[in-house]
C-alpha cells in the first residue's frame, strides 16, 4: 500500500485486498452497539456533577452524535470508490479530498477508541507495534487500532503542512 | 427589594432608609459565579499528535503550549486547559468531547 498527498487529495494505491477490507470496515467499526464500554467511551461523562450531565444528556449528547454520524457518512460515500472487484484493487486509487481530512480523522478516531473499548486492550497492548503474526480476532482488533492510528498520523501530517 | 416611595420623603417627615435587601441569588447565578476549569484526562488510544492538534484548534494555544499541556496530561495523568467561567467552559469541553477527548468540566476548588 502506498499513501501519498496529490494536490488537493490524500491517495491510497497498492492496496491488496485485506488492507482494502480494513479500510472498508472503518465506519462499521464506529458502531459501539452491543458494548456500553464503547458507547460510554464515545460519549463519556462531562463532569462529576449529576445537573450538568442531565443537561449534557438532552442538549448536547445529540449533537455530539450527529456530527459523529456525519463524518462517518462521509468516509462511508469516499470508501465507496473500492467497490467492485477485488482483482483490480491493485489498480484502484482510493482519493481522499484534504476538505474530508477532519471527517476521516473523526471517524479513524471513533474506529480506534471502539475497538480499544471493545477488547479492553490494555496500554501495554497499544504500545505494541510490532506484534504479529494475527493469529485472532483481537490481535486483528489492535492491528486495526493500529493501522487506523497510522492513517490518522499521515493526515495529521499532511494538514499541519 | 424594599423601596422609597415618594409618601415616605414629604417635608417634615422622618424617615430612615433601610438598606437595601439582597435578593436571594438563584441557584443558577451562584453556579456561573463559581470559577470553572477544563480539564483533560489521558487516554491510550489517542495520539499525541492528534492530541496537540486539538488543543491548538480549541483553545488557539501555539504548538509549543499545546505540546506542554499534551505531555502533561500523558505523563500526569490531567492537565488544566483553561479556567474561567462557566458558560466557555462548557463550550470548550464539549468541542473536546466533539474531538472524542476525555474532557470535563470541574469547579475550582
Amino acid at each position: 500500500m502506498e499513501i501519498c498527498r496529490q494536490d488537493d487529495a490524500l491517495q491510497i494505491s497498492d492496496l491488496d485486498p485485506f488492507l482494502a477490507e480494513l479500510l472498508r470496515q472503518i465506519p462499521e467499526s464506529t458502531n459501539p452497539e452491543g458494548a456500553p464500554a464503547a458507547e460510554a467511551r464515545l460519549f463519556s461523562r462531562p463532569s462529576a456533577e449529576k445537573k450538568i450531565c442531565a443537561e449534557w444528556k438532552s442538549y448536547v449528547e445529540p449533537e455530539l452524535r450527529r456530527l459523529f454520524r456525519s463524518a462517518t457518512e462521509t468516509v462511508t460515500d469516499d470508501l465507496t470508490q473500492l467497490n467492485g472487484n477485488e482483482k483490480s484493487l491493485s489498480n484502484c486509487i482510493l482519493h481522499i479530498p484534504i476538505t474530508h481530512a477532519d471527517a476521516w480523522l473523526n471517524t479513524l478516531n471513533q474506529a480506534r477508541l471502539v475497538i480499544a473499548a471493545k477488547y479492553k486492550f490494555s496500554d501495554e497492548e497499544l504500545n505494541d507495534h510490532d506484534r504479529s503474526p494475527i493469529g485472532s480476532r483481537r490481535d486483528l482488533g489492535l492491528f486495526q487500532v493500529n493501522f487506523y492510528g497510522f492513517l490518522q498520523e499521515f493526515i495529521l501530517r499532511e494538514i499541519s503542512g | 427589594m424594599s423601596a422609597v416611595n415618594a409618601g415616605q420623603l414629604e417635608k417634615g417627615s422622618t424617615s430612615t432608609v433601610e438598606a437595601p435587601i439582597k435578593e436571594k441569588e438563584t441557584r443558577g447565578e451562584e453556579e456561573l459565579d463559581v470559577p470553572w476549569q477544563v480539564v483533560v484526562h489521558n487516554d491510550p488510544v489517542n495520539l499525541m499528535t492528534y492530541v496537540t492538534m486539538v488543543f491548538q484548534r480549541v483553545f488557539g494555544y501555539p504548538r509549543e503550549k499545546a505540546e506542554r499541556h499534551m505531555l502533561e496530561v500523558h505523563q500526569k495523568g490531567r492537565s488544566i486547559l483553561w479556567s474561567g467561567v462557566r458558560e466557555p467552559a462548557e463550550f470548550y469541553v464539549q468541542q473536546l468531547h466533539g474531538y472524542l477527548l476525555l474532557a470535563t468540566l470541574e469547579k475550582v476548588v
